[in-house]
């Protein structure tokens, strides 16, 4: 039996925070990406691209999580592709990421004033610059607020990606829990270490909201 | 080699799945009338109780909002225990869903709170009505109107949630779909089959919340 001293734990908790901390940059980065995409299609003037997004949007956001990701690894060995925590998890996470960055980049786009198109427009850009240009860097500036808050709820989503067996934080704190029994002091430090993750980035986004309210 | 959907075993499997989406309903409406509550108490108290209680709150809300709902989940099932207090799966359950909803919506009825004209109050103590009944008859119903949707969107976004419950070994839906893709083995056509029950759900709960908000409070929520 090895004996765990209380650094021992913190020791190996800090360890496993680094695949945390990646899993959400990789999954908040893709998810910008495939969000964008969606959000092209969101607000494109086809019928069928924007239903295709709404569509797209409300599976995301109308099933939960866990689905998506249990989805995501016993779909993925169907087509083919070999089954692996870490593959399902940024996959998953992504799209997830990917439906709520549309729908708040989206509302950034409905609240620029019709003006602003129309003023691309009659400078003779054609859609794609007018959205390069004029749109999307006024709609990413003032949605920044959200996208931080949409932060935090990612870093707090990679905890789900445990239950698929990716070995982040949580999940090696269930192994160091069966070791120990001390579940009171390893979910506590789990807790604490998330805290700290996320409270810097909640405290951001309230700055920028306060900024943005007072503009 | 082509791989073939199955969904023979639907049949068989009705019963498990309703049981689990009764479950699930459950747990979300006893959430929503406790953390309804509770958070009503809590904007208040952070409003006009004293300095420690507004610190206690304060520091309640950010806490939860700031960790992962499993992690609190696991802490109150698991960890708990270890100072003496063991609950059920299922009171562990609705304790952490209460607990982490009302975080949130504390927040919101506060905003809510906010937003009634002060005038409002004003014009209640001048016709003579205790400041309680101000509360519960004047402030209280125009902040709920206001805040209606976002609450709407936290109800359904906390059944979503409560999928995670499953791995306490509460029977609701996600446990029952992970019962039974293990005595199908399939796995796949299982999750993809709750993942739609769970859509249905959520939209059936925002329209009817929806409905109650129209009826009672002639909330405008689209």
């Amino acid at each position: 039996m090895i004996e765990f001293t209380f650094w021992d734990i913190l020791r190996n908790l800090l360890f496993a925070t680094r695949w945390t901390v990646l899993l959400s940059i990789v999954a908040f980065v893709g998810g910008g990406i495939v969000g964008v995409l969606i959000l092209f299609l969101r607000i494109s003037k086809a019928r069928w691209a924007r239903r295709f997004a709404s569509g797209y949007i409300a599976l995301f956001q109308g099933t939960p999580l866990l689905m998506q990701l249990f989805l995501m690894f016993f779909g993925l060995p169907m087509l083919g592709f070999r089954i692996e925590p870490w593959t399902a998890a940024v996959l998953g996470l992504t799209f997830f990421a990917s439906a709520y960055l549309a729908e708040i980049w989206r509302s950034g786009v409905d609240a620029l004033p019709r003006g602003q198109w129309d003023a691309g427009a009659s400078l003779g850009l054609h859609y794609v610059q007018e959205l390069r240009l004029v749109i999307l860097p006024q709609a990413f500036a003032i949605t920044r607020a959200p996208v931080v808050g949409f932060l935090v709820q990612l870093i707090k989503a990679t905890a789900l990606t445990s239950i698929i067996g990716f070995e982040e934080l949580l999940r090696t704190s269930n192994a160091i829990n069966n070791a120990t029994f001390e579940p009171f002091t390893v979910y506590g430090l789990v807790a604490l270490i998330f805290f700290v993750l996320c409270y810097p980035l909640t405290q951001y986004a309230r700055s920028l909201e306060a900024r943005a309210a007072a503009r | 080699m082509g791989y073939s959907l199955d969904f023979g075993w639907l049949e068989g499997a009705v019963g498990a799945i309703a049981r689990g989406a009764a479950m699930t309903v459950f747990l979300i409406v006893v959430t929503t009338i406790a953390g309804t509550l509770i958070s009503v108490l809590a904007a208040a108290g952070r409003r006009s109780g004293p300095t420690w209680l507004k610190r206690a709150i304060t520091v309640y809300v950010e806490v939860i909002r700031n960790t992962p709902f499993l992690v609190q989940l696991f802490f109150i099932f698991f960890g708990l225990p270890a100072i003496g207090i063991r609950l059920d799966p299922i009171v562990a359950a609705i304790l952490a869903m209460t607990l982490n909803m009302a975080a949130y919506t504390t927040e919101i009825v506060g905003a809510g709170l906010d937003a009634v004209p002060k005038g409002q109050r004003e014009a209640a103590l001048a016709l003579g009505l205790r400041p309680r009944q101000v509360f519960v008859k004047i402030v209280l119903p125009q902040a709920l109107k206001v805040i209606f949707p976002a609450l709407t969107s936290q109800i359904v976004i906390m059944m979503l949630e409560s999928s995670v419950v499953s791995q306490i070994a509460v029977s609701e839906l996600t446990y029952e779909a992970d019962m039974l893709q293990a005595r199908t083995f399939r796995p796949f056509e299982t999750y993809f089959v709750v993942a739609m029950i769970y859509l249905g759900l959520s939209i059936a709960l925002r329209r009817f919340l929806v409905g109650i908000g129209r009826r009672t409070l002639s909330a405008g929520v689209s």
